[in-house]
């Protein structure tokens, strides 16, 4: 697992998403942002928008409205006030 | 004396409050799973946000880190959040979380501090507004669905009255849930923020970036912090509060089956012993023809 993502995005209701990934997107107040493998330490409020987890074919894309992500060597959580699924295998990525 | 059809009326009305008991108990049974669920759910967010609170904490120091983690400097005003549940019969339940809140609040008094009090649930209001009914800024009664946006507005009194500079120092008190049989009352300080030095660092001794700067993201932070660790004490009163009635509602069965057989033995007693005084009577009277 060493060249995959480490991401948990949380809600104060409950867990969405823990696991092992490829790439997150997430849009931070400042412009949206991708999350890779071994990024630097970074820490960013979140605007209302998309995140999108991206492992392997797969996609999940969730709704997000205030919160926001911290990005370390464990890998990135998001603490998201509200999160929704939009649902699962969006789309393919090539 | 009580007649035979005085006993068997209370025997009935026993057995009519056992069913009561036992019907709550079996439904705050089913209500402490859904409540213990969400407040181990709620869990993960509060202690993710406490560390990157902590995180964010140790670069922020001196004189410009924002009044809300290092407090306005004195402590001669404080705020106190009581929070209990809305209803009753659950044991000692409440009156433990508002006896820990009086013991706090005569200490201060005793300092010569100022206390003022926001309620949360109705029975910590009652209780409360015997002695300290003019301390009691604002009450709140718990709603059916706990989740942010019930909690957002207590944290906004508490920040108005932070604002105000009416509150220096704020405690929350409610009870902790520990495991279905103990619920332990706890007094947590909200403001100044409580930073936990124990976190680890996770940067592993890199630098972090913050978009925006460090400390716009711990003044939207913190606020939100206050929210969450409110949400978060409520769900686990919200669990306390049903295990500790659901022990309750067992007693009560429990207590309300032994006096049933007590009852019920007495009954027969006294059953017999009439049954054998008619026997001595009409045999009596046989001998006397």
């Amino acid at each position: 697992m060493a060249d995959k993502l480490h991401v948990s995005l949380v809600t104060p209701e409950k867990e969405l998403y823990s696991g092992y990934v490829d790439q997150v997107i997430a849009p931070g107040s400042e412009g949206e942002f991708g999350v890779l493998v071994n990024h630097a330490p970074f820490m960013t409020t979140l605007a209302e928008g998309t995140v999108t987890i991206i492992d392997g074919a797969k996609t999940i894309q969730y709704q997000v409205r205030g919160g926001f992500a911290d990005v370390n060597a464990e890998g990135i959580t998001i603490l998201a006030e509200h999160a929704s699924e939009y649902g699962e295998d969006v789309g393919t990525v090539h | 004396m009580a007649s035979l059809k005085d006993m068997r009326n209370q025997i009935g009305s026993v057995k009519a409050t056992q069913k009561i008991t036992k019907a709550m108990q079996m439904v705050a049974a089913a209500k402490l799973k859904r409540a213990q669920d969400a407040a181990e759910n709620a869990r993960p967010y509060a202690a993710r946000m406490a560390s990157v609170i902590a995180n964010l904490a140790k670069g922020v120091g001196g004189d410009d880190a924002p009044k809300l983690l290092a407090g306005t400097g004195s402590t001669h005003n404080h705020l106190i959040v009581v929070s209990t549940a809305d209803r009753g019969l659950c044991g000692g339940f409440n009156t433990q979380i508002a006896r820990a809140a009086r013991e706090h609040i005569s200490a201060l008094l005793a300092e010569g501090k100022n206390v003022r009090i926001i309620t949360i649930g109705r029975k910590g209001y009652d209780q409360l507004k015997r002695q300290y009914a003019d301390k009691i800024v604002q009450s709140f009664e718990l709603a059916k669905v706990l989740n942010l946006d019930y909690a957002q507005p207590i944290a906004d009194a508490i920040l108005k009255e932070y604002e105000d500079g009416r509150a220096d120092v704020v405690t929350l008190f409610f009870s902790q849930f520990k495991s279905v049989i103990s619920q332990v009352p706890t007094a947590k300080p909200l403001i100044p923020a409580q930073v936990d030095e124990t976190v680890a660092d996770a940067s592993g001794g890199a630098v972090y970036t913050y978009e925006p700067s460090e400390e716009d993201i711990l003044e939207t932070l913190l606020p939100r912090n206050l929210t969450v660790q409110i949400l978060s004490s409520l769900l686990e009163n919200n669990a306390g509060f049903y295990a500790a009635q659901m022990s309750a509602m067992d007693n009560a069965t429990r207590n309300a089956g032994e006096m049933i057989n007590a009852l019920t033995l007495k009954y027969n007693r006294k059953r017999q012993a009439q049954i054998t005084t008619e026997l001595i009577e009409i045999i009596a009277g046989a001998e006397a023809l």
